[in-house]
Parts: C-alpha cells; sequence; structure tokens
C-alpha cells in the first residue's frame, strides 16, 4: 500500500473509501432482491433478464463494470456458483465471500463433485433435479434465486428476509424456516 | 394532371458488420473449447480446455477480452462471451452424481471452435 501511494498511483484516501464502499455491500442487500422478486413477479421476470439493471433499480450500485446473472432455481434446477480461477462473487449484491468461498478445495470440489460438496452444507438434492454448476470466469457474476419455502405465505417481507441467508444465494443451501430452537431445561 | 412526387423505397437499407459486430455462435450451438497454453493471463480454465459443450446462451453486448484486459490492451478487443453448457458426466469419468448435473461457463469467442 505505501509502495503504490509512494509512486502517487493511489493514495490512502482512495483506498479508505474502497474499503467503506465493500463494507457497506453485505447479504441484506441480496436478501431484498430476493424477497422482491419472491412477491412481485414483473420484477422477478426484470431480475432474471438483466440482473444489474434490477438491482440498480433498488438503489444498489455497480460500481465496477461486471454484469448480473440471476440463477433462477426452479423444482428442476438448482443452481450452485463458484469461481474455480479465483473468488468472482456479486460483491456489489452481496459483500465479501465467506474464506471458504475463495479457497481451493471448495472451488476445485463445487465443479468435480457438488451433490458432496452439497452433503457437507447439508443440502441433499434428488436425482432428477439438476445441479447447475456456475464457473464465473468473465465479466458476469451470479447470484442464486432459491425457491421460497412453503408455508410463508403470510410471511412479512421482513420475516422473508431474514430466510435469505448468504449460502442461500451462493447456493450451497436451500432457503428454509428455521425450526425452532429448543432451550435447556 | 397529378404530379410525379418522388419517393425512396421503405426497405431497409442492407449493412455491413464490423468484424466482431455480430456473434460467431448462436444458442445451441456445439462448440469446442481449443487446447491452448497461453503464457501469462488467462481466464479459461484448465480443466475446460479441449471440452465441447453447447452454446446455452450468448451474452450481450459483445464485451472486451478479459485475458487481454490484464495487460491494460483493451482497444479493438470486443467480441462475445457464450455461456457454454457441459454435462458433468461429459467432464469426469465416472461422476457419481445424476446424469442432470450440468457445468455453465462464460467463454470468450476466440477460445471456442464450432464442434
Amino acid at each position: 500500500m505505501s509502495f503504490s501511494s509512494a509512486k502517487k498511483l493511489i493514495g490512502p484516501e482512495e483506498i479508505r473509501r474502497q474499503i467503506e464502499v465493500l463494507d457497506s455491500r453485505t447479504p441484506a442487500l441480496g436478501a431484498q432482491v430476493v424477497v422482491k422478486a419472491w412477491l412481485d413477479p414483473t420484477f422477478r421476470a426484470r431480475l432474471l433478464t438483466d440482473g444489474r439493471a434490477a438491482c440498480e433499480e433498488l438503489g444498489i450500485s455497480f460500481y465496477d463494470d461486471t454484469r448480473l446473472i440471476v440463477l433462477e432455481n426452479t423444482d428442476k434446477v438448482h443452481n450452485l456458483i463458484v469461481c474455480t480461477l479465483c473468488s468472482c462473487y456479486p460483491r456489489p449484491v452481496l459483500g465479501l465471500p465467506p474464506d471458504w468461498y475463495k479457497l481451493k478445495p471448495y472451488r476445485a470440489r463445487a465443479v468435480i463433485e457438488p451433490r458432496a460438496v452439497l452433503a457437507e452444507f447439508g443440502t441433499h438434492i434428488p436425482d432428477d433435479v439438476e445441479i447447475r454448476v456456475s464457473d464465473s470466469t468473465a465479466m458476469v457474476r451470479y447470484l442464486v434465486l432459491p425457491l421460497r419455502p412453503e408455508g410463508t405465505e403470510a410471511y412479512t417481507e421482513a420475516q422473508l428476509a431474514a430466510l435469505v441467508t448468504r449460502d442461500t444465494m451462493i447456493g450451497v443451501v436451500r432457503a428454509t424456516i428455521p425450526r425452532p430452537q429448543r432451550t435447556s431445561l | 394532371m397529378s404530379a410525379v412526387i418522388p419517393s425512396r423505397e421503405p426497405s431497409t437499407p442492407r449493412i455491413i458488420r464490423a468484424e466482431g459486430e455480430q456473434p460467431l455462435f448462436a444458442q445451441a450451438d456445439r462448440v469446442r473449447i481449443t487446447i491452448r497454453f497461453p503464457v501469462g493471463h488467462y481466464r479459461v480454465p484448465s480443466y475446460l480446455r479441449g471440452r465441447t459443450g453447447s452454446v446455452e446462451k450468448v451474452i450481450e453486448p459483445a464485451g472486451i477480452d478479459n485475458e487481454e484486459e490484464g495487460f491494460g490492451r483493451n482497444a479493438g478487443t470486443k467480441r462475445h462471451y457464450y455461456r457454454v453448457a457441459i454435462p458433468l458426466t461429459a467432464l469426469w469419468p465416472g461422476y457419481a452424481g445424476s446424469h442432470r448435473d450440468a457445468l455453465h461457463v462464460e467463454i470468450f469467442e476466440t477460445w471456442l471452435e464450432r464442434n
């Protein structure tokens, strides 16, 4: 950092600002996008056509040149995202990726044995459902649009948003209604 | 006597497209990812070299070559990226999961040939 500053390529101010930009991006933004897609079919259609433009409708800016493709989970297809080359991830709408996403075991195994990887996250996808692994190698980033859990018809937006965790938008888990916590007697 | 009113034929003017403007491949085309060992920055993972698949989607609009971009050589490199679908059973011998499982990956036009 001091080397580039010394060469006057980039100053500490710009670095601090970019850290702040990224720190402001969290999975809560992605959850907002997913919940709106669950509740509004026309937004869902726009989201699936052009992910970036639909996010920008909600005020989620993209600070780089990447495009966003939103991958819709259905009862026939379950999507999983990975970057085998590095750690491409939809940072503008999810923030920083978890460490396991960036490390080699996940990056290699997600394209070789996705079902075994998902099982380690507690996710079991039936054999008649396709697991579609998207390896991002270029200017496109991916976001998984998870299936809305059954039994949530009466949920408020806030309650739905609580079901949409970071891992549901990577595709390693499904969105589920959490089981009630048991407290010890 | 009626005047002769000049008119232009309302036909669509014929144009010639620039190199790289039009995608070379279309959805459902069978393509092969070439085998190359570039020196320096590459964006096609080595596990995909030489593999065949089908074009699932032509990604619009055309984009700059992300391998050239790594060296700052952006001018004049815009071509199309393609989302290519490859079944996992084709990628890995003895793949243990469902035969439906597939990999989707974006590949730049210069890495593809017709299969």
